[in-house]
């Protein structure tokens, strides 16, 4: 019990001393997650629109797979990313392993699945309605696809905070692919399983308290942002 | 509001960009190392020193001894501080290491619960040791991950003529020093350690344990310094990796290991390079 409180009291006291470590720990943290979150966004969110506004062969093949990829196993994609970024494999020239961008990487692969499922399930849930109402009133089949993937917006941020929330929390890829290297690679969950390891309960579950804050700060921010989105849409 | 997010969203992957630039062409090397080395605080304690003189950043990745060896073999290090002798000679021997040296040794230990319910204080072979407990029936936690303890573990096993795998006894955790001896702790289980996790770790983790046996020679537990070999790896950074061992076995490096103390005191590693 005592190890508890320890740790709520570290993590405040970390917290207001702002530990110059620390905070290049969560900026690297923030840094791989975001980046990794904007790039999924970027290929989940046209994959998801294409699944869900196209027909074509392997569609279905498709939108299961991304489905079952929702939930790869985050040390499985670590290990595998690892054999390929070795310098004794196929990417080795590339000299990626044990740097940031390899983790971008690797948690790029673990959000995508989960942004462009929960895109393309928003967007076939938009009512037909929609889209007949925008060929009636002229679109071409583009400006019909826009005003149908406007419609699911929030389902599609839904699928972003979501795979966000999995990439912040995520420690067996990355902890692969990035080695844990003190100042490079170290990030806030790797921090926290090394910490664990160490026997340094108190500042282990300070690190995971003031994961949990931060993660609460950036889905209020995100929750503005969506409910501007929609006054200014009513 | 349009604008305001497309401000921002620009800014966020600016900010992210600026990421990857951050890192200078410092010269660096990675070493591949064990996690008794890097839990201990022993890099944090010398790297700095070492850094400080020759501007050659050490990024320490640490694994088992069997991870790190491999991941030099794979070429995803420069160099490798470990301690399996014999493992490390057959990697040197392969052609995927070379200049392999002694730095500095520590020993292991047998520890078990206080009250120690298979008597093992008072023996004085480790075989001996492992025989009465694997007699006694009482758990013995096993790293099971191929690093140096299992290896010099395994080979106490083998001296005693006791084939321990699959004894309901015998338990196999698969976690680093640190993890296993806790969770010998819980599990009322004796355990093999190195003195330097022990000594470092036996407070702050509450350990109800003791230790039951020191100083046998089979407990000898020495760490050496090995560069990737460049004609496997020609993209290793042998010059700085040499720089780097070269100076593990100097009298400065020598003596920044003898210096480093835990927060009790003790002195965890001693050198001996030759």
């Amino acid at each position: 019990m005592d190890s508890i409180i320890d740790g709520f009291l570290k993590a405040f006291s970390l917290i207001f001393t702002l530990d110059r470590e620390l905070i290049a720990i969560i900026t690297l943290s923030l840094q791989v997650s975001g980046m990794a979150i904007v790039i999924a966004a970027l290929i989940g969110i046209p994959a998801g629109a294409v699944t869900g506004l196209m027909k074509f062969p392997g569609r279905g093949f498709l939108i299961t797979l991304s489905n079952t990829f929702m939930g790869l196993p985050p040390v499985a994609v670590g290990l595998f990313l690892y054999l390929i970024l070795s310098r004794s494999g196929p990417l080795g020239f590339m000299a990626l392993l044990y740097t940031p961008s390899a983790m971008i990487i690797a948690q790029t692969i673990l959000a995508l699945p989960i942004v462009s499922s929960l895109c393309h399930s928003s967007i076939v849930s938009v009512p037909p309605i929609i889209g007949q109402a925008a060929s009636t009133l002229g679109a071409t089949p583009y400006q019909r696809a826009v005003a149908i993937v406007k419609e699911a917006r929030h389902g599609i941020f839904a699928g972003i905070i979501a795979g966000l929330g999995r990439v912040m929390a995520e420690v067996g890829a990355i902890l692969i692919v990035g080695g844990n290297i003190a100042g490079y690679t170290r990030v806030m969950t790797t921090t926290i399983a090394l910490e664990t390891d160490k026997g340094n309960f108190e500042l282990a579950l300070a690190l995971g308290i003031i994961l949990v804050i931060i993660s609460l700060i950036i889905n209020m921010v995100l929750y503005i942002f969506q409910k501007k989105g929609a006054q200014t849409k009513a | 509001m349009k604008k305001l997010m497309h401000i921002f969203l620009v800014a966020l992957f600016l900010f992210f960009f600026y990421s990857g630039r951050a890192l200078s062409e410092q010269r660096e090397i990675i070493c591949a190392s064990t996690t008794s080395t890097e839990n201990s605080g022993l890099f944090g304690y010398i790297l700095p020193i070492f850094e400080k003189k020759t501007g050659i950043k050490v990024k320490v990745v640490a694994r088992g001894t069997g991870a790190a060896i491999e991941m030099g073999k794979r070429g995803d290090a420069d160099v490798a501080v470990v301690h399996a002798k014999e493992q490390e000679l057959k990697a040197v021997e392969e052609g995927f290491f070379v200049n392999r040296r002694d730095i500095m040794y520590n020993d292991f230990v047998i520890i078990g619960p206080a009250y120690d319910p298979s008597g093992i204080k008072g023996v004085n072979s480790a075989p001996d040791a492992f025989r009465k407990i694997a007699e006694s029936g009482k758990p013995f936690v096993s790293r099971g991950d191929n690093s140096g303890t299992h290896t010099k573990e395994l080979s106490i096993w083998k001296n005693a003529g006791i084939e321990p795998k699959g004894q309901k006894w015998y338990l196999e955790v698969g976690q680093g020093m640190e993890k296993t001896q806790r969770i010998a702790n819980e599990k009322r289980a004796y355990t093999l350690t190195d003195r330097g996790t022990w000594l470092a770790t036996k407070d702050k983790d509450r350990l109800e344990m003791i230790i039951v046996l020191e100083g046998d020679p089979i407990l000898f537990n020495q760490y050496g310094v090995m560069a990737v070999n460049l004609q496997k790896h020609s993209h290793a950074k042998y010059k700085e990796a040499s720089e780097f061992a070269d100076w593990l076995v100097s009298k400065e490096g020598q003596e920044a290991i003898a210096s480093f103390k835990d927060k009790n005191g003790n002195q965890l590693f001693i050198p001996n390079a030759r």
